[in-house]
């Protein structure tokens, strides 16, 4: 009778706040070291606090203006970059987009006499375009996108110089300032503001870094690209469209490459053919001091925006220090080693041991 | 977790350290001018930057430009900080943009672009920075501020040089090699070579001045491919090297010239490899604004009279390569 009694008893209700024996305790400090972003943001405080203290006009609002100046225009890009990496490819042609894009703008602008509005929204469609045959090629031919990218930077080079000079029979187009739309065009894209003269493209890159981040932290997509990136296979096979992915992605690196040409051209009212060439490396460089893995998978567009912005600041650090010139790729370089160097030792002994 | 935040320390010393200690090593490997002020009695001490930029990208003709600008430096007493853009215009302008942040006491630059110089230069003007101009940009120079300008005028010198190609080859096609993309003066150059020439002329592109290697072979092609071709011009020393190899490789019978000196081009003159080159005396583009800007700061001297100081064209040829040879090897001519 009793044993029945006792078996029928309600249940004793749980303690209200349950802590599963399971889960470790993670500091805040160290959830904070886990960050892919984290060595790179520690680099750009020691290199920003070492030119600003050895130099007079670094840590003025005035210099500032010069550093976000060069970090923003290879900024834009290299967020961009920083996803395809983070979903396993590589743009090399993203440089060269650049100067592609600034010259269709240009021609479309001075040669056929288009409105410079409709001229960008044309140069935004021709650059997705070129991001959608990209990223097609790579998805079908299987080949790694370092090759099929590298076989598209050449064709645009020769693009860039062979139809500018059949086009205006020299190797630039110059003359935008005097086509219709430019003024407006160039308050949004290529102008200044404050009395610091700040540039606009400084106030693109951080909604471009901020919508990125969004875009990997909050929604399904960077979700697919953190799966496309770590093990394709596997995402393919929890539902993941692997081949929209890429594609997109490759569409938005060179789309932001269209953008920051679009910005330059505007800002220098000619664009040269040779614009751009090179600075693929830079995105490249920017993503993974910011804490991408080349083998993608892992990485944070705030990273790459913190990559970018140590290479405006060495640049402009090392003009302001009045350093040897000769020397300046020297710098550059150590600079950079040293930067990857920190991040990655601190991110392997914060995860060395997960607790 | 205490492990981690120690190396996280150690780490970060080891990073300020090591780029203070890079800094600190080479400022007195930079200040060339800290190294002569034991041997040399400075005339006055003058309290003046002076910023030196031009679109050079390490090559042999613009280290002629900076020995310049740094001796026009050690004799006036200022401070000379040279910086260049290789070729790129938008870094060309964001340096132009520091100079002005750090309040210089005076600008020379290029400019092979003025229409992306323009917005800079207005604002070092606004900023009551005097501008001297150099080597490229002769036409533009007046209309953006500049209180003159030093160099060659382009289109003279290029007449100059394709008439006395003419001569030399008789006729046939005169190719001009450009070595760099959107340089106004370079065109220039050419557009008066065509001139002067009067027959024939066709405008090469090549790599450049940063890939020597694949210039010479796609001159060479070029060379091998069209017979017609009896001249030669290059605008730029290091490239007419690589024209002197392309020829001979080539074994084709072209006369060639170049514009500028180094001392491979005076020795390739003295050997008769190389007809004649055109000198524009680049070391005066680096040495002579930064007298005129210190002139100017100190005792508001302009010069010129509104035209611009002509450095060139002057003619190197067999008769006197052996008068320029040792200052060539040198890097002052």
């Amino acid at each position: 009778m009793s044993d029945q009694a006792t078996a029928l008893k309600p249940p004793t209700p749980p303690p209200t706040s349950v802590v599963d024996e399971r889960l470790a305790d993670v500091s805040l400090l160290t959830k904070l070291l886990r960050r892919p972003e984290l060595g790179a943001l520690m680099a750009a405080a020691v290199i920003g606090i070492f030119f600003a203290v050895t130099t007079d006009d670094f840590g003025t609002l005035d210099g500032a203006a010069n550093w976000t100046d060069v970090a923003s225009t290879l900024g834009i890009p290299a967020v961009a970059v920083a996803l395809l990496m983070i979903g396993g490819e590589f743009d090399l042609s993203a440089g060269v987009m650049t100067g592609t894009s600034g010259l269709f703008m240009g021609v479309m602008a001075t040669e056929v006499g288009m409105n410079m509005w409709l001229a960008i929204v044309l140069t935004l469609i021709a650059a997705g375009a070129v991001g959608f045959i990209n990223g097609y090629m790579v998805v079908r031919t299987k080949l790694p996108s370092f090759i099929v990218t590298l076989a598209t930077f050449f064709v645009l080079q020769g693009v860039n110089l062979g139809v500018t000079k059949a086009i205006t029979g020299s190797v630039r187009v110059a003359g935008l300032s005097d086509v219709s739309g430019y003024d407006s065009a160039f308050k949004i894209f290529g102008g200044s503001f404050s009395t610091y003269d700040y540039r606009v493209s400084v106030l693109w890159w951080a909604a471009i870094t901020i919508l990125a981040t969004w875009i990997l932290a909050r929604t399904r997509v960077g979700n697919w690209i953190f799966g496309v990136g770590g093990d394709a296979v596997a995402a393919r096979n929890v539902g993941v469209p692997v081949p929209r992915v890429k594609i997109g992605l490759f569409m938005g690196t060179a789309m932001a490459a269209a953008l920051v040409g679009i910005m330059i051209a505007l800002r220098l009212s000619s664009v040269q053919a040779s614009q751009g060439v090179g600075d693929e490396f830079n995105y490249i460089i920017a993503a993974v001091v910011g804490g991408c893995l080349l083998t993608g998978g892992f990485g944070s567009a705030i990273g790459a925006s913190v990559g970018a912005l140590i290479i405006g600041m060495a640049f402009i650090g090392i003009q302001f220090s009045g350093w040897n010139t000769d020397w300046r790729f020297l710098f550059l370089g150590v600079i950079l080693l040293l930067a990857v160097l920190v991040n990655n030792f601190v991110r392997r002994s914060a995860e060395g041991a997960r607790k | 977790m205490r492990r981690v935040l120690h190396y996280v320390v150690a780490a970060l010393l080891v990073l300020g350290m090591a780029v203070l200690v890079a800094a600190c090593g080479d400022d007195d490997d930079g200040d060339s001018s800290s190294k002569n002020k034991d041997n040399v009695n400075l005339t006055q001490g003058r309290d003046l930057t002076i910023a030196v930029i031009t679109h050079g990208e390490g090559d042999t003709f613009w280290a002629v430009a900076k020995k310049g600008a740094e001796q026009g430096g050690k004799d006036m007493g200022v401070e000379v900080k040279y910086s260049e853009s290789a070729n790129d215009p938008q870094k060309h302008a964001q340096l132009i943009d520091s100079a002005v942040t750090e309040k210089v006491d005076g600008i020379a630059t290029s400019v092979p672009n003025a229409d992306a110089l323009r917005d800079p230069l207005k604002k070092a003007v606004d900023a009551g920075i005097p501008i001297v101009t150099l080597n490229s940009g002769q036409n533009d120079s007046a209309a953006l501020g500049a209180i003159t300008h030093v160099g060659q005028d382009e289109s003279v010198a290029g007449e100059a040089a394709g008439k006395r190609l003419a001569e030399s080859a008789g006729g046939g096609k005169l190719v001009c090699v450009v070595h760099e993309q959107g340089n106004t003066g370079l065109e220039e150059r050419c557009a008066g070579a065509k001139k002067g020439f009067g027959g024939e002329v066709e405008n090469v592109q090549v790599k450049g001045v940063n890939d020597i290697a694949t210039s010479t072979t796609e001159l060479q092609s070029k060379l091998q491919s069209d017979k017609d071709v009896s001249a030669v011009l290059t605008l730029n020393p290091d490239i007419a090297v690589a024209a002197r190899d392309a020829v001979q490789g080539g074994s084709s019978d072209a006369k060639l010239a170049t514009f500028d000196l180094s001392g491979d081009v005076v020795k390739a003159v003295k050997a008769g490899e190389i007809e004649f080159a055109v000198d524009q005396q680049q070391y005066l583009q680096g040495y002579l604004p930064v007298v005129f800007l210190t002139l100017y700061d100190e005792n508001n001297n302009t010069v010129g009279g509104g035209q611009p100081v002509l450095t060139g064209p002057g003619f190197v040829d067999k008769s006197n390569a052996a008068q320029v040879e040792k200052l060539a090897e040198e890097g002052t001519r």
